[in-house]
């Protein structure tokens, strides 16, 4: 492929090498045959096939909340793409860079009811930051441009490029644009200076400030930019389910997460605070509950966020700063290091406020000689792992448990599906954090429910050799669900019981890994210490924990309620 | 409230739906949506005609904004602007009517563009509230079809909405 007049296939394939793609997620097809030709006669990227598209878009997706990096999928038409929808639909409701490419029906062909035809553009277009049907070969390469620059600038978030099969056999002259500009697309960066200059002011001010942290200071890069920020300020910090390891957990001034299952003080700090910082997160209904509860105790709002349409959202903000996350906390740093910060005598009784509500220690739970805790699991692999591991999750009761149990210290080491909880990311997305770190040990924390869902990428973890730790907290209910008919619909499990279930250990060994089920709580610790042990390394090992059917996430805000009127463990 | 919503976008096929899908993915309202081509053809202007608190309309214009393939939006509202809607109205004239409708079509200052034994093809312009007022004003017995273009509008004076 040295020449320069080449098939479209080609042309997608040297697009993806100057994008210095790694990995290419995928699922061959009809429509991707003439791709799929030239993917198996180059070198410089990786093709992973998965199982099921929704699995290529998502382990693309955990390739990136891993790397900060493009994901990359490559999907056929038709089946393909819509397979892939629920993948892309997690990516951008988390602000997920990832650029999908799928095959289309050839372009005569398209509106006739093609075979494998459908409408990937029109169908996806709800859940893209954007998409492009390219029509022309010459317009390719310029579209794969733009594809990753809008991706991966602004708010980050999928783009999909459909690519008719017709295009993709046709020859033309390729070059990769060195740049490009759109005049519709002009993300700002830069914070205004005028409007930081009065947060900071603000902040320095407060009797009773507070730091909120979300997804975009990780996503952002910008952690140690807000971990330099609340050090020098002093000032307590909570995160949202995206944010964790924004700020490192074990930090004194890390109130825990906050929102539905977050701490008591986190919550009670953000309800009671006189002034607030958000940065680079959009006050959804998880984590302040009811805006209108939220605001009846009077609070001034700044809220650093690179998309205007996050400000002003749910709540109306004081002080809004459109800018790129990083480049707004390097300002507040550099105007507050000038600073002479006067400790402010007053604050002594926030502090005492928030020790108070931390003394009620909210995420104490009992421990059991019988019963294996889940939160006891979460807690000895924080042990065996040193905290030092990529977790993934999927979505329900175990990925609560994960959150509040695994203190993040760093930035993209926790990896779910916050936005659209989409329940099956989890494997997936340990298959994007393994490639990515080959060296590194990756949990998937997840449930019996959420398991079955992409239990067919056991079969890629095998081909591609993945030593993923799967933890499985199986108590045999859809646990969330189970937990909401418990607390409002008077105990009525409906359809929330996990009948007929697999036997892990066979399922985990019939692909080739290893499988262990783990009953008693003595044996949870030493287990761990097994599937994380040198001889295990390169293995895949499948824990499956039979834990306590009835154990509840606590406190809990129940939906629609404020952020003070929390149900704690002890209340019930 | 209502509000005029101008927007210039680049002319690519599947830039309307992105627009209207948006405009039903989020709940807004939607009056009118009015759309072609402007002087530089790779661009297309858009009016729309919308209602809703002061928030929604800024989560509007901020949504709009954010459309990969939008290049500018301006809310006619913010400021001075015209508003004008075609409106074409067949009505019968007959015996009856005839007098009647000449006259109607003569205080509206339409224009009669088609002419039958039996009825006129009036053609009115003005704003929205205008042709509302003309249709109240007349007989609805003697409306046989009409057909309107939803309303445009532009900014007065110096206001001008250009890449």
């Amino acid at each position: 492929m040295s020449s320069n007049y080449i098939s479209g296939a080609e042309i997608v394939i040297r697009c993806l090498h100057e994008e210095k793609v790694k990995f290419v997620f995928g699922y061959p097809g009809g429509a991707v045959l003439n791709i799929y030709d030239a993917v198996f006669q180059q070198n410089k990227f990786k093709h992973i096939l998965v199982r099921h598209e929704q699995a290529a878009v998502h382990a693309a997706d955990g390739y990136s909340r891993s790397t900060g990096k493009v994901g990359v999928a490559l999907v056929t038409s038709g089946p393909g793409a819509t397979n892939a929808v629920t993948g892309i639909a997690t990516a951008y409701m988390d602000s997920i860079p990832l650029v999908i490419i799928s095959g289309q029906v050839p372009t005569f062909a398209i509106g006739q009811d093609a075979f494998q035809e459908c409408d990937t553009v029109g169908i996806t277009r709800p859940c893209v930051k954007h998409n492009f049907l390219v029509k022309d070969i010459k317009d390719i390469a310029s579209t794969m441009k733009k594809a990753f620059y809008v991706a991966s600038s602004g708010r980050p978030g999928p783009v999909l490029v459909d690519i008719p099969k017709d295009i993709t056999a046709e020859k033309c002259d390729f070059s990769y644009p060195k740049s490009i500009h759109l005049r519709s697309y002009n993300p700002i960066i830069k914070g205004h200076s005028g409007q930081i200059k009065k947060a900071l002011s603000l902040l320095l001010n407060a009797k009773r400030p507070m730091v909120y942290s979300g997804g975009g200071v990780v996503l952002g890069n910008a952690s140690a930019q807000l971990t330099k920020f609340v050090r020098a300020i002093g000032y307590p910090v909570t995160s949202t389910l995206m944010g964790l390891g924004g700020f490192p957990a074990s930090d004194k001034q890390f109130l825990g997460m906050l929102g539905m299952h977050g701490t008591y003080e986190a919550n009670m700090a953000m309800q009671e605070c006189d002034v607030l910082l958000a940065v680079g997160a959009r006050f959804d209904d998880r984590v302040i509950g009811n805006p209108e509860h939220f605001l009846s105790k009077p609070k001034t709002i700044i809220h650093i966020d690179i998309d205007p349409s996050s400000i002003s959202k749910r709540v109306k903000i004081d002080i809004p700063i459109v800018g790129d996350v990083i480049s707004v906390l390097i300002e507040l740093n550099d105007l507050l290091s000038k600073e002479k910060t006067k400790q402010n005598a007053s604050r002594k009784d926030w502090f005492k406020d928030i020790n108070q509500w931390r003394s009620m220690n909210c995420l104490n739970f009992k421990n059991d000689k019988k019963l294996i805790k889940p939160q006891f699991v979460i807690q000895s692999l924080y042990k065996v792992t040193k905290g030092d591991a990529f977790i993934t999750s999927d979505v329900g009761q175990h990925q609560m448990w994960a959150a509040q149990y695994y203190p993040f210290n760093k930035p993209r080491r926790w990896i779910n599906s916050g936005g659209l909880g989409t329940m099956g990311v989890g494997l997936p997305y340990a298959m994007g954090a393994q490639l990515a770190f080959p060296d590194e040990k990756i949990a998937c924390v997840t449930g019996e429910a959420s398991i079955q869902m992409c239990i067919q990428e056991l079969s890629t973890c095998k081909q591609f050799h993945l030593p993923i730790k799967i933890i499985n907290l199986n108590n045999r209910y859809m646990g969330m669900v189970r937990q909401w008919q418990e607390f409002f619909y008077e105990n009525r499990y409906a359809e929330s019981y996990m009948d007929a279930l697999p036997d892990f250990v066979k399922l985990a060994e019939s692909y080739g890994h290893i499988g262990m089920k783990i009953e008693k709580p003595s044996d949870v610790e030493p287990a761990l210490k097994e599937a994380f042990s040198q001889k295990l390394k390169e293995r895949l090992v499948f824990m499956d924990f039979i834990t306590d059917q009835k154990e509840n996430v606590f406190p809990m805000i129940p939906n629609g309620k404020g952020l003070s009127e929390m149900i704690t463990a002890e209340e019930l | 409230m209502r509000h005029i919503i101008s927007l210039l976008m680049e002319n690519e096929s599947g830039a309307l739906s992105r627009v209207s899908g948006l405009f039903s993915a989020r709940g807004y309202n939607i009056e009118s949506l009015t759309v072609a081509p402007t002087e530089d053809a790779t661009l297309s202007r858009m009016t729309i005609v919308t209602s809703g608190s002061d928030e929604i309309i800024e989560q509007i214009i901020k949504q709009l904004n954010k459309l990969i393939d939008v290049v500018k939006v301006l809310d006619l509202n913010d400021g001075r602007f015209i508003e004008r809607e075609l409106m074409i109205v067949k009505v019968k004239a007959n015996a009856q009517y005839r007098d009647e409708m000449k006259r109607m079509c003569d205080i509206f200052r339409g224009r009669i563009i088609d002419v039958s034994d039996n009825s006129f093809t009036i053609e009115i312009t003005g704003s929205s509230s205008k042709l509302d007022a003309y249709i109240e004003s007349i007989d609805k017995a003697a409306i046989l079809e009409t057909v309107r273009t939803g309303a445009s509008g532009i900014g007065r004076g110096e206001r001008i909405l250009k890449v």
